[in-house]
């Protein structure tokens, strides 16, 4: 899940003030910043009371089932139609996703109430971890299901380095290292390193991601309903769209 | 050619010594430690930004180096360029004249004065040698044949007192493989571990530039011990530093003690004066060694 923290408030009141916001809509996430405890409900009734406390008007304030996800939003945004439209800004505690996903069905001024953080594992209630940063070429399999590219505070693909000090993190003093804890684990299941990762290949992961199962699909249909193919001809095509 | 590798090669016993660009243009301080440790050393390592502070770059300093009469063992980290700037740099060292690399990882950003620098590290210390080493063969790490190829001799670092140690000897033969052919190790203050670190270096055919650290006060002690990754001074010999009626004078003395273990095991010698450089030919020659013919 993607872990949120609070935003400083004092920032936040300056981006409101920077447009005269007096009447705000509030929006929170039950989603990941649910979970996070930035984004839920007593959240969002906290940001409110602040926001009040400041001497704004909430003139309403939900809880997006999904924050990110656009069709679920959207009918989130046309039940608080009223709220959203007498509002000057809408603030927004859910990541960065959610907060553009607002911003393109309100067309309000919209402000982040929150700090995109990571990527997290729930370690246990209330603890997250990064284990993951979606780098777009998964190392794990030779790796013993620990990632160097996340762990290590260096991102070292082949470690450990220099620092490491009796199995210990250079950076974070009170961890393992992490290429100790591979060369463990490894070792521990009867497997090895063996040679140096190669350097990563970061065109895997050119921004902005994008990823369209429609259009892939609508391309495998395409590709076997050629004739070719011997299964209906391109006329027919057209017709089962 | 590279004064350093015909003397290791020959199996003479070399001593390497370490300056510090400026943080600034300002290069007498940096023309003070080639007058004093010139005489003595093969060569001289020029940090990159060491401690992810901020200095002149290794490449002009290691240049100016050079043209000051010493010869420079260039060092880069993976911490401050892309795999792109890292290549172009090592071409224009080759073009500088610089025939000696260092290779090494970096010191996180967030130890360093710059704190709010992204820490690079598109590609890590393994891959930089491995990079020199394909340079030296012809062509760039995509396999670009180079207009024009380097021959560097190519180095890493070692901690021949890091634990556990098989993981940090199977780190260093991972370097070797990828084309190391020397290594220069952190301050060793275990006689026993680095003659094991050396033979099992030179099973693999690379030569060990043993570190010396000129331990020069016990806040310097406190310093490493506190601040620096990857090193400890253990009990004994922080106990006998600052312990000393002459704290310095006893560094000086331990260091040379040091020196000559060093030549007991290893191919040569790392000195870290720590801004005693004046002290270095002391050292060096109180450990039996003379400067260079």
């Amino acid at each position: 899940m993607i872990i949120t923290k609070p935003r400083d408030w004092a920032r936040i009141n300056a981006e409101l003030d920077s447009i005269g916001a007096r009447r705000v809509f509030v929006m929170g996430c039950g989603q990941c910043a649910t979970v996070a405890g930035t984004g839920g409900e007593p959240e969002v009734l906290r940001a409110k009371a602040i926001l009040e406390q400041h001497g704004r008007e909430v003139t309403g304030w939900a809880i997006g089932e999904v924050t990110c996800h656009s069709g679920g939003m959207r009918s989130e945004v046309r039940k608080h139609h009223g709220d959203v439209e007498t509002a000057d800004a809408v603030l927004v505690l859910s990541c960065g996703a959610g907060v553009q996903t607002v911003a393109d069905l309100t067309g309000k001024p919209v402000f982040p109430g929150l700090e995109s953080a990571f990527l997290g594992n729930v370690v246990r209630h209330g603890m997250f971890e990064e284990r993951c940063q979606m780098c777009g070429e998964c190392v794990l399999g030779v790796t013993g299901g620990i990632c160097p590219v996340t762990t290590c505070p260096k991102g070292l693909l082949n470690g450990p380095c220099g620092g490491m000090w009796g199995g210990k993190c250079e950076v974070l003093t009170d961890r393992e290292c992490t290429h100790v804890r591979i060369r463990r684990r490894l070792a521990a299941q009867g497997r090895t390193v063996g040679g140096a990762l190669a350097p990563k290949d970061h065109s895997k992961k050119l921004k902005p991601g994008s990823v369209n199962l429609r259009a892939e699909k609508a391309a495998k249909h395409a590709a076997d309903t050629r004739p070719e193919h011997g299964t209906p001809g391109a006329d027919t095509k057209g017709g089962q769209r | 050619m590279s004064r350093l590798r015909d003397a290791l090669q020959a199996g003479r016993f070399v001593v390497t010594g370490e300056v510090a660009p400026p943080l600034g243009t300002d290069l007498s301080g940096l023309e003070r430690s080639v007058e004093l440790l010139g005489p003595w050393c093969e060569a001289l390592n020029v940090t990159d930004n060491q401690g992810a502070t901020l200095h002149l770059s290794s490449l002009a300093a290691s240049r100016a180096l050079l043209e000051m009469g010493a010869e420079p063992i260039f060092q880069q980290t993976c911490r401050d360029r892309n795999r792109l700037a890292l290549q172009s740099d090592l071409l224009a060292a080759w073009t500088f004249g610089l025939e000696n690399l260092l290779a090494v990882t970096g010191d996180d950003p967030r130890h360093g004065d710059h704190p709010e620098a992204k820490g690079v590290f598109d590609i890590d210390s393994t891959h930089l040698i491995g990079i020199a080493k394909g340079m030296n063969d012809g062509h760039d790490m995509i396999g670009r044949e180079l207009d024009g190829d380097t021959d560097f001799f190519v180095g890493g670092a070692l901690f021949p007192e890091a634990e556990p140690w098989d993981i940090a000897m199977e780190r260093a033969e991972q370097k070797v493989r990828a084309g190391a052919q020397f290594f220069q190790t952190q301050a060793f203050f275990d006689p026993e571990a680095l003659g094991r670190t050396v033979e099992r270096m030179h099973a693999i055919g690379a030569k060990v530039i043993a570190g010396v650290l000129v331990l020069r006060s016990p806040r310097t002690i406190d310093f490493i011990n506190n601040r620096l990754a990857g090193l400890m001074v253990p009990e004994h010999v922080s106990r006998r530093i600052k312990g000393a009626a002459d704290a310095k004078e006893e560094a000086i003395a331990f260091a040379t003690e040091q020196v000559r273990i060093a030549r007991e095991f290893a191919d040569g010698v790392h000195v870290m004066p720590l801004g005693l450089d004046a002290r270095v030919p002391e050292i060096l020659g109180g450990a039996g060694l003379r400067p260079r013919g």
